[in-house]
């Protein structure tokens, strides 16, 4: 999937006096409030971080500033979708008029019945609502599954993606990937991060924000930040 | 706004098909209403404009047609992709300012289903959608006072339900929706200058949010501003209030008294015994403020059982704990909203009701809080301590200990004689001890083991130069001494008397401009319908058992002079002991009255009973305040 990326930045957390008998948390407390919410300055959602205090010691300047500005180098998880990047999220909601989506488990999207290629048609089978491909029987989006889209307008207040499943590389990814459809069963993990690894490879996604940024996605530390994101919240 | 009446056949031609193709019919329909949707692009506004009148009738008009407008509501909900907020800002403010109070459960389900796809279709729609929700926590004026009634609440069930559904919904298809709601539902809680109901409705709507499945995101930043709520309530109710008819000349300090003839039940049930007669000697906006915030303390107790009975009460009571520390400790004149946390320690005595205390000795004992939030948290712990029916013995001795190692530890150093003002939250932890001692030393005394636990040491602090016996409140040193005494616990030669003195120089010097020194927090609660949820886990003074209770009246004070008065005291007090023998007799009498008055509550509850003499107590409830804590 498209849109996440690793960032090194390099930070300056300014900490009240009050907090000053436990800066390490005052830190931890400060850097977890930008999570989930877009981020002018690094374009993107914080997702997790990984963080590393660079000062040993802060001052505070009496009089002129009360704060005490601590400096960090801290590698941040950023999701910043953009139009015309691919992304996944499971289906959760589908009418004849809508899908609705959501991606990453916290940012929602809905494709419009406009966005929708004709190939799929809106079927009621069984009482369940669901878009079934004319051209392959298998191609069936119903609620629960895993679909790849493409991104037609971000808001950013709310991460609310609009998306479409116009272009024929989008649809249930099970049914996309050739080599295996017990991939997504059994190591849906593994085939994303693959995916992922190349798109990044081929896309050009612009800069991101934070002085410094690295486009390895480092797969390992993800995960671990990932058990973090957890652990925090 | 010139919108022209539906021609109804134009939009409900569908509904008259036949019923075998009802999908069909059901499409067409939708495609009429997308069609007039995209109409208004084109600058063709008829039937865009007949459908916004659709949406705009109630069931009182006399064009409201249920079925046309449960129809149009779902041909919108199926075509949600093609609103936009640019061209149809009137179909949507007509929507989002649909009360789902006016219509029956046929159109509230239709506009649910509206109200969620079309949050569900556009990150814009989201906040409008969500306090379109939010608005229907409250019925519409016309309702306000029939809330009683069967069908109104069958209404309310209806709509609620249909509400908290919805934004479950909502937060299942966009999963920051929660953040929102957060904000939108602090928004537009009632403010504090209406005084109606409606502050109530939606509190008790609030409270189901956090008990519902959005309470893991939401619920404790609703539970704190509904205690904040409590407390704006609260300080409005002024002292002046509950205190206008003081008839005492000493002070006007109203106490509730407590008549040492009148059986103890009577004392205890007399708060509720005159349900009539509530408020209404009061001037008006006392009243009303007081009998909101008493529904909302209720409503706050009821809401606490469920969670006790959900298992989750821990948790709410983290919440709870944070909410107090930085709320109701630091408000100033704080008088009912504390019970919200006593009635959650009583409700759980062994985890609730131990981190309670534990939470208040902390503040006091640890350096680095204000000495204001300092006293006043062994206000509350004395007052907690005193009045927690659940509490056991074993460990209300062991918090004690606590206060009395702190203070023997802080006389340790402390050198020179008397003074308030320096020393003042060692005499708010003396207070403390004595207060609590007042209540529990009976039963202390009748375990051996308890006894010997903490008294020793207590000894040194009484006869240290700083003399927290003259400092402290004479009303509760007074009764302290005489319990003391009556256990044998100290060599007592001489009484000490002090003539029925509510307060003295140096009280009130050490408690300051806040009377820290008159503080406690947990005297009887004197709203009706609170207290009787308090009331079974609460300790009256009449109730109490003193180390006296089985001896005779206090003998020959005069002749005792007491071992832990310096000279100067003495001189003092020698002043205020009564001499002639008719005098005496008066005195005892009084004495015996002010030995009763173990509690500051007003004379007069809210609950209005009148006929009744109410409890007298020995100090006045001066709650503390130190904004500078914040």
């Amino acid at each position: 999937m498209e849109g996440l990326n690793v960032s090194d930045a390099k930070l300056m957390v300014y900490v009240h006096p009050s907090k000053s008998n436990n800066v390490p948390q005052a830190i931890l407390r400060e850097l977890s409030s930008l999570l989930f919410s877009y981020i002018e300055t690094f374009d993107g959602v914080v997702l997790a971080y990984d963080v590393d205090i660079l000062d040993k010691s802060a001052r505070i300047l009496s009089g002129l500033h009360p704060y005490f500005g601590v400096r960090l180098k801290a590698k941040l998880l950023l999701f910043s979708p953009k139009p015309d990047m691919l992304l996944e999220g499971k289906v959760v909601k589908l009418t004849q008029d809508s899908i609705h989506v959501i991606v990453l488990g916290f940012s929602s999207a809905i494709i419009a019945e406009d966005d929708i290629r004709q190939e799929f048609k809106y079927k009621l089978k069984h009482g369940e609502e669901r878009f079934a491909s004319r051209s392959n029987k298998r191609h069936v989006i119903k609620v629960g599954t895993m679909i790849r889209f493409l991104v037609k307008s971000v808001d950013k207040e709310i991460l609310h993606i609009s998306g479409s499943l116009i272009p024929a590389q989008t649809g249930s990814i099970r049914l996309l990937d050739k080599n295996s459809e017990d991939v997504l069963l059994t190591d849906r993990g593994n085939k994303k991060r693959r995916e992922s690894d190349g798109e990044t490879k081929t896309r050009d996604h612009g800069t991101v924000g934070g002085n410094a940024f690295s486009l390895n996605n480092d797969h390992p530390i993800k995960k671990s930040k990932r058990h973090k994101i957890a652990n925090n919240n | 706004m010139g919108v022209e009446l539906p021609n109804r056949n134009t939009l409900s031609y569908n509904m008259a098909d036949d019923d075998g193709d009802v999908s069909l019919s059901d499409r067409e329909l939708v495609k009429h209403v997308r069609d007039a949707l995209k109409s208004v692009q084109s600058g063709d506004m008829d039937k865009y404009n007949q459908l916004v009148a659709v949406i705009h009738t109630k069931e009182t008009d006399y064009t409201y047609d249920e079925a046309l407008l449960e129809t149009s509501l779902k041909a919108l909900s199926g075509t949600v992709s093609n609103i936009d907020f640019a061209h149809h800002e009137f179909l949507l403010s007509a929507v989002f300012g649909m009360s789902m109070w006016n219509y029956r459960p046929a159109v509230m389900d239709a506009l649910v289903d509206l109200i969620i796809s079309l949050a569900a279709s556009n990150g814009n729609f989201v906040d409008s959608c969500l306090d379109m929700l939010v608005s229907n926590f409250k019925p519409p004026f016309y309702l306000l006072d029939k809330l009683n009634q069967d069908n109104v609440r069958r209404k309310k069930e209806n709509v609620l339900s249909r509400v908290h559904r919805a934004l479950k919904s909502i937060a299942d298809l966009v999963p920051l929706s929660p953040l929102r709601l957060m904000l939108i539902v602090i928004q537009r809680m009632p403010t504090n200058y209406k005084k109606d109901y409606n502050i109530v409705e939606y509190v008790e709507n609030m409270l189901k949010l956090e008990s519902g499945e959005l309470g893991e995101l939401v619920g404790s930043t609703i539970l704190m501003a509904v205690v904040d709520r409590l407390i704006d309530l609260d300080v409005e109710i002024g002292w002046d209030d509950i205190l206008q008819d003081e008839p005492s000349n000493t002070s006007i300090f109203e106490m509730e008294l407590e008549d040492m003839d009148e059986a103890a039940d009577d004392d205890e049930l007399s708060g509720c015994k005159f349900p009539g007669e509530t408020l209404n000697r009061k001037s008006l906006g006392a009243n009303i403020v007081a009998e909101l915030l008493d529904n909302l303390m209720v409503r706050t107790f009821d809401h606490l059982e469920s969670c006790k009975d959900a298992g989750r009460l821990i948790e709410v009571f983290e919440t709870l704990l944070e909410s107090f520390e930085i709320t109701i400790l630091t408000a100033y004149k704080s008088k009912f909203a504390q019970f919200v946390i006593f009635y959650a320690c009583a409700l759980d005595p062994e985890n609730c009701g131990v981190k309670f205390p534990m939470m208040l000795s902390n503040l006091f004992v640890r350096d680095g809080r204000s000495e204001l939030i300092r006293m006043s948290a062994v206000s509350y712990l004395a007052s907690y301590l005193s009045r927690g029916r659940f509490l056991s013995t074993s460990f209300i001795v062991s918090m004690l200990k606590r206060l009395v190692d702190w203070c023997l530890e802080y006389s340790k150093f402390q050198g020179g004689d008397v003074n308030p003002k320096a020393h003042r939250v060692f005499y708010s932890g003396c207070q403390a001890i004595f207060y609590v001692l007042c209540f529990r030393m009976r039963s202390i005394m009748d375990v051996p083991r308890l006894k010997q636990l903490f008294l020793m040491p207590l000894e040194q602090i009484l006869k240290h130069k700083l003399n927290p016996l003259l400092v402290c409140l004479p009303s509760v040193v007074a009764e302290f001494l005489r319990q003391a005494k009556a256990a044998r616990l100290f060599t007592v030669s001489k009484a000490f008397i002090f003539d029925d003195l509510l307060e003295s120089e140096h009280s009130r010097e050490f408690g300051g401009l806040e009377r820290l020194d008159m503080f406690f927090p947990f005297d009887p609660c004197l709203l009706k319908n609170s207290n009787s949820f308090i009331q079974p886990f609460f300790v009256f003074w009449s109730r109490v058992r003193t180390t006296y209770d089985n001896d005779e009246e206090v003998s020959s004070e005069e002749d005792d002079v007491d071992d832990f008065l310096n000279e100067n005291a003495e001189d003092a007090i020698d002043d205020m002991m009564v001499r002639s023998s008719d005098e005496r007799d008066l005195y005892l009498d009084e004495f015996d009255y002010a030995l009763n008055k173990m509690s500051i509550t007003p004379k007069y509850s809210f609950v209005g009973s009148q006929a009744e003499k109410p409890l007298r107590m020995p100090s006045r409830i001066r709650p503390s305040t130190s904004p500078e804590s914040l």
